[in-house]
């Protein structure tokens, strides 16, 4: 019997240390990035924080922007967004919701993946562009009007709102589905009366975020909702003021009490948005569980 | 003997009628709901062009190439924009991509479970905060900051490349609109790359390890080759966001129509300059000029859409995976 030789080395070459040595610089690269995600966040809220301190008072949320002088609030654009936003999701919601039965419920596959890229083009369309057709559509030789700048902040959030109702009628069981066929139940009703009531945390969910999504854009208000009105108005065939374009306008001017006015906006702004946000993602986990997922 | 109850059937006939209205009508309804959403899309496409005509007949294209925009003189080129547009979307991409593969490869492999979930949450909210506040804050917040401290440094320290030219006075110019739309495209990238990642079967990475590969092997050798098409269309969706993003880059970017190599000079991208413009342009010609920078726009931003759209569609993430 001869003893093997191996002809290969078995002694360390020093490769595990150098390829350890990368693995943790890698490891390291990604705690700083994730660090840095999150500091970033943080600097931004705390920034708005301190500076909305000042301009933040019972006034500020109360009375309309002063037109002369310094004082004044941001109430009339507050009542400007409500109204904007409350118009859009009235017109995105429903119809949003029954694109997204259509594609679970009834259409077929070689129908539902077109209308599906579209929902998702529509989504990535630059909102600038929404704006500019929104204003070829209602403004020019109507003048700019609260409707239009609902009806461009409704084209914002139908794929949004579409796409979750798609998503989470995608998750009911096909046994609760096929339960109600097999009784007897006829499809529109067991859509009405089975699959809705099921999924409405979901169809909640995302309604929740697109008005999130949609408070905050300016965009498609700037062409078509934008006019300076101090006074708080509710005429929704004229400009209402709004709390976006009130932060654009304010920020591009070099008064600095003005910057603190905008300032203040941005915090009742962010806040609404941070908390609906939050109370999205509550939903959602809500209807995860009742559905089983 | 008991008969059957001809209530019974007589009902049943009726409600069967009604059914079946119902199941036709609400069938019509969401048909008729999907079918607006393809009308819209094509609307905007043919509002948006019908907008921009009369300047794509007076320019023909071009106006694409043109370098100069004079209202004063009447001469109008979109180049410029297109410049700006390019460099901006760039400069975000360059910083975002490498930070968002890495957040994503964080949350997905490193994170303990305690802060995983919060950590994804915060990223989650960075992409809920609304552009135009990112805008105020770049304006007022990280531009001075820039200008004070960064770009000066930039400029001594690597001035030899033209990149790095004279610092803006102000903090507002290319680089800090590059800046401000990476903070908007990386929860974007991270968050799709994150879930591209978590697909990956768990057999695979633990194969890797088991032959003795390091964590780091694992991920350049497992999960990037297997989430590769996917995470090409998650950076496009970000440059979809970073093209067509209007105001936080009106805000920031410092408004100028001079090509200069110099990325902390001021210019304007195709959205920022249409945004700039909203209060009226001057002339007839100027307002339609403004029309076919927006349609410009479109086109870019539906290519965009569709290409990441397509890549996701046509080619499984996890093909080679499975």
């Amino acid at each position: 019997m001869t003893a093997v030789t191996p002809t290969v080395t078995l002694k360390p070459s020093g490769g595990l240390r150098r390829r350890r040595i990368v693995n943790r610089i890698m490891e390291i690269i990604g705690w700083a990035a994730a660090l840095a995600a999150v500091a970033v966040l943080f600097i931004v809220i705390i920034s708005v924080l301190v500076r909305a301190w000042p301009a933040l008072s019972w006034d500020f949320l109360t009375k309309p922007p002063a037109l002369f002088g310094p004082g004044g609030g941001i109430s009339s654009a507050i009542v400007g967004s409500a109204i904007i936003v409350a118009m859009a999701t009235a017109l995105a919601l429903p119809i949003g919701v029954l694109i997204g039965i259509y594609l679970t419920e009834f259409a077929p596959r070689r129908v539902a993946r077109p209308v599906q890229l579209v929902l998702d083009v529509l989504n990535g369309l630059p909102t600038i562009i929404t704006g500019i057709f929104v204003y070829g559509l209602l403004v020019i030789g109507h003048g700019q009007s609260a409707y239009a700048g609902a009806f461009a902040l409704a084209i914002v959030m139908l794929p949004l709102v579409a796409r979750s109702a798609q998503e989470t009628l995608l998750l009911v069981p096909s046994a609760l589905r096929e339960g109600s066929l097999a009784l007897g139940v006829s499809r529109w009703r067991s859509v009405i009366g089975v699959i809705l009531p099921t999924t409405l945390g979901g169809i909640l969910t995302g309604a929740v975020l697109a008005v999130a999504r949609a408070a905050g854009e300016t965009a498609p208000l700037l062409f078509t909702c934008s006019i300076f009105n101090p006074a708080v108005s509710t005429d929704v065939t004229k400009a209402v003021p709004n709390i976006p374009v009130l932060i654009f306008t304010y920020s591009e001017q070099p008064d600095q009490a003005l910057h603190e006015q905008a300032w203040g906006a941005a915090l009742v702004l962010m806040v609404f948005v941070l908390v609906s946000s939050l109370l999205a993602k509550a939903l959602l986990a809500r209807s995860r569980r009742k559905l089983g997922r | 003997m008991s008969v059957v109850p001809s209530q019974y059937s007589l009902r049943s006939s009726t409600r069967r009628l009604t059914d079946r209205i119902g199941d036709v009508a609400l069938r019509v309804i969401t048909a008729l709901a999907a079918l607006a959403a393809l009308i819209l899309l094509g609307a905007i496409i043919w509002k948006v062009i019908h907008l921009a005509w009369p300047a794509i007949q007076h320019y023909g294209l071009s106006f694409v190439t043109g370098k100069t925009w004079d209202p004063v003189k009447h001469v109008f080129g979109a180049l410029p924009f297109i410049y700006g547009t390019a460099m901006s979307s760039l400069i975000a991409l360059v910083i975002a991509t490498p930070l968002s593969l890495a957040i994503a490869l964080w949350l997905s492999e490193l994170a303990p479970g305690g802060v995983r979930g919060v950590v994804g949450s915060l990223v989650e909210m960075l992409a809920a905060i609304p552009s135009v506040v990112l805008g105020l804050w770049g304006i007022l917040v990280l531009g001075p900051f820039l200008a004070n401290h960064l770009e000066p440094w930039l400029h001594d320290h690597l001035g030899f490349i033209p990149l790095f030219g004279a610092p803006s006075p102000t903090g507002t110019g290319l680089f800090t609109a590059g800046l401000i739309l990476t903070i908007m495209i990386v929860p974007i990238i991270a968050s799709i790359c994150r879930e591209l990642f978590l697909q990956v079967p768990n057999e695979l990475e633990e194969g890797a390890l088991a032959l003795g590969a390091t964590r780091w092997e694992m991920v350049r050798g497992v999960i990037i080759p297997s989430t590769r098409t996917g995470i090409a269309a998650a950076i496009i969706l970000g440059l979809g966001r970073a093209l067509g993003e209007a105001i936080a880059v009106t805000q920031v970017i410092g408004g100028g129509t001079t090509i200069s190599a110099n990325i902390f000079g001021p210019i304007d991208t195709l959205a920022s300059k249409i945004a700039a413009s909203y209060q009226g342009a001057a002339s007839g010609l100027e307002a339609s000029s403004l029309l076919y920078l927006a349609a410009i726009l479109m086109v870019i931003g539906l290519l965009t859409n569709l290409a990441a759209q397509i890549i996701v569609r046509v080619f499984d993430p996890l093909k080679g995976a499975h």
